[in-house]
């Protein structure tokens, strides 16, 4: 079971390891959304350091819609995605090993990012500290809940903006959260029920997700 | 007799609103080869798309040993290896790293020397080590085949597997398809090139023909088995 994800995750990080240009796209479009901020708002730190979860966490919804419609599209076209669905392993385990490396390429980066993008926006130790745990947990959900999604649009014409219009209200949840957490440590509160919920987000999502995107594989391939 | 292992019983395939064939039963068993004829659109990949799990069908089962495929998924497609129009490669990896990858998920143990025999059998031994979008046609289609040696299948299904190839391949193609029937394997294949293929048990199947009475309109598309052995 685990050598079936182990290899789907290995085989799609040296795909994307020889398409690098696909993986900088979605962690410069983070850099350069969230960077945009500081500059159209102004110099005035106390509103930056307000906004600044609730924009880095928009920008990294944002960026991780970007891969999202790629995610079986490219499978799909060249025919391996049907001999994926043929070979005697459970679809959702060759789903969940996608999943895993659509996260590692288009979701850690984003979370180890945020520190230095956190800065921008005068956020400090616990703070960044906290930004950096929320996405932690909240990116694998993301592209977790994006995957049923682009499983669903898959072959459909305009899929791209289809995805998106079908996935973000899916992500409302997670972005409460995520940017309440880290709002709730600067005012002093705690944020542990803030990540607690995101924790069993995060699990729910991990349990139904790839089970919901392997049927949706089945029908969009027929 | 053998007992039939894979059994079609009164099939109905429909794509978009166009009945492809209705009422299609036969059986196959180990050691004998299915060729499907028809012209375009008669739905010949339809068929084979449908014994491989890949579309559902309007009506009727398809059974593997005695059991309909879809109770025991994982159980036949360890048996079952599809090859169709596309090469099912990814085209940034090389030919060997793509059958790994199958040759792992298929759960069979295949070392790195036979991976490399079965490209060297299909005449790409000096290709191993490049992605596949610098092969040409034939030498994709080579290594899609390749995947026939490594996989032990019993039930190939094999959707025009002579496109792109060259003479010499296609006769090596014929030899391990023999081969495999010889072996007791069951192969179903369509081809509308001409191809002398005479293995183990030869059964034909004639989709999208029209009943003798050709004047009678709207009559149904029909399909026919034949077993001259």
């Amino acid at each position: 079971m685990l050598s079936t994800v182990k290899c789907m995750v290995m085989r799609d990080l040296t795909l994307a390891m020889r398409h690098r240009s696909d993986v900088l796209t979605t962690v410069f479009f983070f850099i350069i959304v969230v960077s945009l901020f500081p500059l159209g708002v102004g110099p005035d730190a106390a509103l930056l350091k307000e906004m600044a979860a609730g924009v880095v966490w928009v920008a990294a919804l944002l960026a991780s819609m970007l891969s999202l419609t790629r995610l079986f599209a490219d499978d799909y076209n060249d025919g391996t995605l049907e001999q994926l669905m043929m070979v005697p392993q459970p679809l959702s385990l060759i789903v969940l090993g996608k999943v895993l490396a659509h996260w590692i390429i288009s979701g850690l980066p984003l979370v180890l990012m945020s520190p230095l993008l956190g800065l921008q926006f005068g956020l400090e130790g616990d703070e960044l500290i906290m930004l950096m745990v929320t996405l932690l947990i909240g990116t694998p959900v993301l592209s977790l809940l994006g995957a049923i999604g682009a499983a669903l649009t898959l072959g459909l014409r305009g899929g791209g903006v289809l995805v998106s219009l079908l996935v973000l209200p899916l992500y409302i949840p997670v972005l409460i959260f995520g940017a309440g957490a880290v709002t709730a440590s600067a005012a002093g509160m705690g944020a542990d029920g803030h990540l607690s919920l995101m924790g069993a987000i995060l699990l729910l999502a991990l349990v139904l997700a790839p089970w919901a995107s392997a049927a949706a594989l089945r029908i969009s391939v027929e | 007799m053998d007992k039939a292992l894979l059994e079609i019983n009164e099939l109905e395939c429909v794509r978009g609103d166009k009945q492809l064939f209705s009422d299609l039963s036969f059986s196959l068993q180990a050691g004998s080869l299915l060729h499907v004829h028809g012209p375009n659109g008669s739905g010949k990949t339809t068929l084979l798309r449908a014994i491989a799990g890949l579309v559902l069908p309007e009506n009727g089962e398809i059974c593997w040993n005695g059991e309909t495929t879809g109770k025991q998924k994982d159980d036949f497609n360890r048996e079952l290896l599809y090859l169709g129009h596309h090469y099912g490669l990814k085209f940034e990896l090389t030919g060997y790293e793509n059958l790994k990858v199958f040759a792992n998920l298929s759960g069979a143990d295949i070392n790195e020397h036979e991976v490399e025999a079965a490209l060297t059998k299909f005449g790409l031994a000096h290709c191993v080590e490049l992605p596949v979008k610098v092969l040409s046609q034939g030498q994709k289609r080579r290594v899609a085949l390749a995947r026939l040696l490594l996989q032990r299948s019993k039930l190939w299904i094999l959707d025009e597997p002579f496109v792109a190839l060259d003479a010499a391949a296609v006769e090596l193609l014929l030899g391990v398809i023999k081969a495999h029937v010889a072996d007791g394997g069951m192969v179903i294949l369509t081809t509308h090139q001409e191809v002398a293929i005479d293995a183990g048990q030869l059964q034909h199947l004639h989709l999208g023909q029209q009943p003798l009475d050709r004047q009678q309109a709207g009559s149904m598309p029909s399909a026919s088995v034949t077993e001259p052995h």
